[in-house]
Parts: structure tokens; sequence; C-alpha cells
């Protein structure tokens, strides 16, 4: 703990750099999952077709993805003797933002589907009344489900900063260039050094309850304008 | 009573508006949900112009009456066609008030900037809108904090943003404080007489004289009375009518 | 999902801008020994400084090391298992190999020495003792070059461990920190390279039963991918790499590396 404290207060520049590339990779591939994973969870959440129950079935066991096989996919796709190998993306931050954006993407979209299906249960009719277009639904959906929807971006986060199965392989744990957070844990592991792994670890707790408190702030803001 | 009774009173531009969607035809609805029969039977017609009040005791089918007619849900038989289309190609020519206002979590400007921008229609009307229903000075405030009747309130200026041709309203005044009502059966009154078909589902005896022209009483799923305002608050033909006017309870 | 996964790539690679693209970068395909114990941070800023080539090191077991390198995901190979490497160079992956340093294995156990082998320097003996009294014995169990020199130990023992898999013998599958993490946890014996040892942390009561056998020798190679096969590879960076660590430069920096004290690899290329 003492150690920890130590870390963060000795603004050690190694220290600040996996910091910040944790941050970077694991906020991009939220990010992008948010892109790609609402409209699907949307979409989903507001339609009725032959085969939904299978669909969803699909889309929360694909939550469980476990990493390593996220990261070993990436990596078959994105080595030189892959398909997408000549794009020369293996070891390099974009590829663990790739790894981690498949890994989240399936639980923005579940979880998402989740929270705009009961929303949309509330508004339905009234959207109905109003005859509105498909598009013009999910997008309402997802602008008025906004706060809750950050809780969900906040668990994709939360999957994506905290695994190290997907980026210890497609990024490779390199020095200076894809070390983040929980592949220096893994290393400093490795080397015996426990009281350095868990300082590190620490510091991602600490990392996670600010961010998290962030959003919660944010939600509490909107809570007072009842948009929750 | 004759349609021409019905609709002297009425500007020449209001009745044209109303003759486009009007008359409208029930004819023998039928409605099923889940094996229970809801309407058994329903026939009526509604001319031109005015306001039609739909009453009858709980569980007589007239909320969803009113969603057959504004095309949310379509009958197990049966036709519901305004002017020979069906109700369901018309919803959007309609407006329907809830009992209990589905507000957007937006400010209450956001809730109306939403349907005109959703349905195309000028948005420079907002404001003028607003006065209407006297919100103007709670432009800004999150439409969900509003009071029941200030929500109701915002509801009507969302349902007049699209200017319908008909206004369905599903008990719009449940359990609102007395000045609320007012305020809401005043803007009915208005859409009323700019021509707006309007059809008002109430449990309040006093609110059905003020507003109708004419009265539908359901009960068991059938049309009880259909009978001229005047008609009707002078003595119910039917005594399940009589009753529920009177006061007893009917089931 | 798949399509999803392609429409994140599409969009990702818009925004690349990779360090590993860059001409003057490299990346070395390495056992973990070399990494954990610290000897790439002693090497690397010395290499660069005289070069101007970035060196970006993947440390993984040399099994999949090799793995990586034959899929071209590298431009050096630094590992040590040399008959795995004759064959990465015979197959036409590596232009050619060059012995690089060594150091040797140990065996690491508890102070209580349950199977009684501390002080032994015959290590087949020393095997053959722990598997007859069935003292917990950690493997790495991944393939790597630690892992294939304990394998060929035990066969030159006379002893298939593979046998007692679960029982007394543990196969961890993991790399050689986390498997004497493993094996110091359950009071198991564990063979592993000097140099991890001597910069591992989390040592607790345990130290080195068997040392000093000839068969405990370790020898790592170092071989630059061959271009021929794998055409991304930066060749030149590549060999300059290779050259420098088997010459008289390089080699007087591997000896110099340290670590309370003691030299942790043997600096052994060939003297041209």
């Amino acid at each position: 703990m003492a150690l920890a404290v130590q870390l963060m207060l000795s603004g050690d520049g190694d220290l600040g750099e996996i910091v910040a590339l944790s941050l970077r990779v694991s906020l991009t591939a939220t990010a992008l999952a948010c892109l790609v994973g609402l409209p699907i969870g949307a979409v989903v959440a507001i339609s009725r077709f032959r085969g939904r129950g299978a669909v969803l079935i699909l889309m929360n066991a694909l939550m469980g993805l476990p990493p390593v096989v996220v990261g070993l996919l990436v990596y078959l796709h994105l080595s030189r003797s892959g398909p997408l190998g000549f794009l020369g993306l293996l070891y390099t931050p974009t590829a663990m933002i790739i790894a981690q954006t498949i890994l989240i993407t399936p639980i923005i979209a579940a979880l998402s589907r989740q929270v705009l299906e009961d929303l949309h249960a509330e508004y339905s009719e009234q959207f109905r009344s109003f005859c509105l277009t498909r598009r013009q639904t999910v997008s309402a959906l997802l602008w008025d489900g906004r706060y809750s929807l950050l809780t969900v971006g906040l668990a994709g986060f939360g999957r994506a900063v905290a695994e190290v199965g997907a980026v210890i392989i497609v990024g490779g744990n390199i020095d200076h260039l894809t070390r983040v957070m929980t592949t220096a844990i893994a290393l400093e592991t490795s080397k015996g050094d426990l009281a350095l792994a868990l300082a590190l670890g620490i510091v991602l707790l600490v990392i996670a309850l600010g961010i998290n408190a962030a959003v919660q702030g944010i939600r509490m803001t909107a809570v007072q304008q009842a948009h929750v | 009573m004759s349609d021409v009774a019905l609709m002297t009173g009425l500007p020449e531009i209001a009745r044209v508006r109303a003759a486009s969607m009007t008359p409208m035809e029930a004819s023998d609805v039928v409605l099923k949900l889940g094996g229970a029969t809801v309407l058994d039977g329903v026939t009526f017609r509604l001319r031109p112009g005015g306001c039609t009040v739909i009453m009858g005791p709980n569980g007589a089918g007239k909320s969803l009456l009113l969603k057959l007619l504004h095309g949310l849900i379509r009958p197990t038989s049966g036709r519901v066609e305004w002017n020979g289309k069906p109700a369901t190609e018309v919803t959007s020519r309609q407006s329907l008030v809830f009992q209990k206002p589905v507000l957007l979590r937006r400010s209450v400007m956001a809730n109306l900037d939403f349907v005109l921008r959703a349905r195309g229609a000028d948005r420079s009307r907002r404001e003028e809108l607003l006065a209407h229903v006297g919100l103007e000075h709670k432009a800004e405030q999150p439409a969900r904090l509003l009071s029941g009747g200030e929500a109701q309130r915002l509801a009507m200026a969302r349902a007049l943003a699209t200017e319908p041709d008909v206004l369905l309203l599903d008990e719009p005044t449940a359990s609102l404080d007395p000045a609320s009502v007012l305020a809401i059966e005043k803007i009915m009154a208005d859409a009323r007489d700019r021509g707006v078909r309007t059809i008002l589902v109430t449990h309040d005896p006093g609110q059905a004289r003020r507003m109708a022209d004419e009265v539908i009483f359901l009960h068991g799923g059938q049309v009880a009375e259909h009978a001229a305002a005047s008609d009707f608050f002078s003595g119910p033909q039917c005594q399940v009518a009589l009753d529920f006017m009177n006061g007893r309870i009917v089931v | 999902m798949i399509g999803n996964s392609i429409g994140v790539m599409a969009l990702t690679i818009a925004m690349t801008v990779s360090a590993a693209a860059q001409d003057k970068s490299i990346i070395v395909q390495s056992t973990t020994s070399t990494a954990n114990s610290g000897l790439y941070d002693h090497l690397l800023p010395i290499f660069q400084d005289a070069t101007g080539i970035q060196v970006n090191v993947v440390a993984v077991g040399t099994g999949q090391a090799i793995k990586n390198a034959e899929n071209c995901d590298g431009d050096v190979l630094l590992v040590h298992a040399k008959p795995s490497e004759e064959q990465f160079v015979s197959e036409g992956f590596g232009s050619k190999r060059t012995d690089l340093m060594y150091n040797d294995f140990v065996v690491v156990g508890p102070e209580s020495d349950p199977a009684g082998v501390g002080g032994m320097s015959d290590a087949q003996a020393a095997l053959k003792q722990i598997a007859e009294q069935g003292a917990l014995f950690a493997s790495r169990g991944d393939d790597s070059g630690t892992h294939k020199k304990e394998i060929s130990l035990w066969n030159a023992a006379g002893v298939d461990p593979s046998a007692a898999s679960g029982d007394w013998y543990r196969e961890t599958g993991s790399g050689m920190g986390a498997t004497l993490n493993a094996g110091i946890g359950m009071g198991a014996y564990v063979m592993t390279d000097r140099a991890t040892w001597i910069s591992f942390e989390n040592k607790q009561d345990y130290t080195i039963q068997v040392e000093g056998d000839e068969d405990l020798f370790n020898q790592y190679g170092v071989i630059p991918v061959s271009g021929d096969k794998c055409p991304s590879v930066n060749v030149e960076a590549a060999e300059a790499f290779a050259d420098w660590l088997i010459s008289g430069e390089g080699q007087d920096t591997i000896a110099a590396y340290k670590v309370s004290d003691q030299q942790l690899f043997f600096p052994n290329a060939p003297v041209n």
C-alpha cells in the first residue's frame, strides 16, 4: 500500500506512460465498442423478429468471451502470416484497441439492449402514436437512455482496462510501446516482485475508482433532473 | 339530432378540416386480449366536428377503444375506418393524450422540439405552443420535474404540435387538481372550437357535461348508448348509464 | 461478430500511427528469462544510443517465440533451445544461428528439502530421487526452452514424469516466474535458469538445491529472421542487432550485467 502511494506520488515517468497507454487503449476501445454496440443493442431492443431469442442468447454468451481467445483471434488476423498482416499492426496499441473493442462490444450491445428495452417499454406506445421511424426511435432511446448507458459504457471500460489475456498476446507487453497496467502487473508477478505488482494493482484500482466516481457524479446530476 | 345541428357554430375552415377525416365508422368491432373479449361488437359512427365523450365503468374497454380509433392496435374482427381509410393508416393525423403523459427525459422545450422535428413541423411554433398551454416560463426545466398538471399541459402542447385533425384524450385530467383540470379543459375546448375532432374518455360526469357534444356510453364491451349530449344528460335511455350518472356503482 | 470486428478494424486502422512501423525499429521474439532478469533494460539503451535502432522485446516462452517468429511476427529470435533453433534455421526461417551466451539451470527447493537432494550436483540422480520420493515438482509444461531441457533430463534419468502428472508432477503451463510462484506456493521443486532465479524477488525460504552439472548448461542463441521467408522483416536492423550482440562490445556489455553482484549471463559467441 505504501509502495502504491509512493509510486503515484513519485510521478514516475514510466508509470505515467503505462497509465496513459492503459487509459488511451481502453477508453478508445470503449468508445469504438459503444459506436458499434449501442446501435446494435438499440435495434435489437426495439425489434421483434424470428430467432430473436437465439440472438439474445448469443449476445449474452458473447459477453463471456475469454480475453485470451479474443487475443488469439486478433493475433491470427494481424500476424504477418495472417490475412491482415500487411497492415503491420501486431504489437501496436492499435492491435490492443482492436482486441479490446471486440472483447467488449458484445458487453455494450447486450447490456444496452436490456437498458433500452426497458426504456422502450415505457416509450413505445407514445412513439407509435408519434409515428416515429425506426431510426428516430433508436436515436431517441439512445439519447434518453444516455445516463443509464454511461453505466453500460463503464462496464465495458472496466472489462477492457482490467483484462490482460488479449493485450498481452496482441500487444506483446513491449516496454515503452505496448505495456499497460495489467501486463505490467503480470510481468512484475512473474518476476516475483509481488509488492510492486500489488502496488500497480492498487494504482489501477484507484484510477478505476476515479473514473467511476466521475461517472457517478454525472449520473447524480442527471438524477436531480429526473433524467435517469 | 342531425349532422347539421352538430356542425353549426363551427368556422367554415374547421368543417373542411374535420371533414377530411370524418365520418368515422366502427363496424362490429371485436377485440380479444388473452382470451378475454374486451370489445364485443362495437358499432358507431362519428360525424364531423365537435367533441364526443366516451364514458363507462372501469373495464368497459374505453381506453382500448381509443387506441383502436388511433390505429395503435387492430381489432380482432370488424373495422375501424376514418373516411374510408383504416385507422392504422391515419395515425399520424391524430394525436393521443395518455392518462399518464410519457415525457422524454429532456427539458420541456426539448420535448416539444422532438415532436416538431420528428414530424418535420415548423420549429418556430414552439414558443406559441408553450404560451398556449402556459408553460413558457418552464421551457428550460427538466420535463420530468413538472407537476402532474404541468406535465399534462406539456403533453397537450405536444399533441397539438403536429396540428392533428383528430385529438384523442384518455382521461387526461384524472387525479389532477381543479385548477389544472380547468386549464386542460380550456385547451381541449380551444382545439375543438378550432375544428379539431375531439374524442374524450372521461370518468368525470361534470367534465362530460362541460365538454360533450355527444356521448357514447360503453358497457360490457358494447355501446350501451350513443346520444347527443343534451339528450343524454337530461336522461339516459339505458339503465346502466342512468345508474352511472346517478353515482351508483356500475360494474 | 466477424463483420463487426472487421468494421472496427477498418476504423482503427485509420487512426494508426504505429511505432513498430518505423524504419528504425525491430521486434525481438525473446525467451522470458532474458527479459525478466532485466538484461534488456541494461543492453538496449546502449545499443540504441549507438545505432538509433529501437528494439521492442516480446518476451514469451521459447516455444511461442519460435512460433511467432515463424509467423514473421519478429525480426530477431533470441531463445535457448538449440535443437529447435537449428530446425528454425534449416527450415529457412532464420538466416544464421549464433551462440550468444550461456548460464545454467538450477533446481530450487524449500529449506525442508523433502527429497533430500540438497547439495547434489548430479542432475539426473537428483531428479530420479525426487521422483522416487514422490516429492512435488513444478514443471513449466509450456514447451519453453527450460521445459524442453527439463524433459530431456527426465528422459536421461529414465523417469517418465508425465505418468505422475497432477500427482507429484505439477505442470503449470506458465512462464518461469509464474511457475516459480506456483511451485513456491505448493512447496515443490522447480527447475529454473539461474538468471531468473537470482533476479526473482519472491524466493521465500527457497534456495538452490541442485547445481553444477554439465547437463544443466543453458545456451542462448540469436537468429535474425530470414528476409526471404518474411519480407516484412527489417533485415538490416535485425542483423545489426544480432551482429552487435556477438561483437566484442556486445559481449562485454552482456558480461557486465550483474544482479546482487552476480553475473547472470556469460557471453560465448565465437570470436571472428
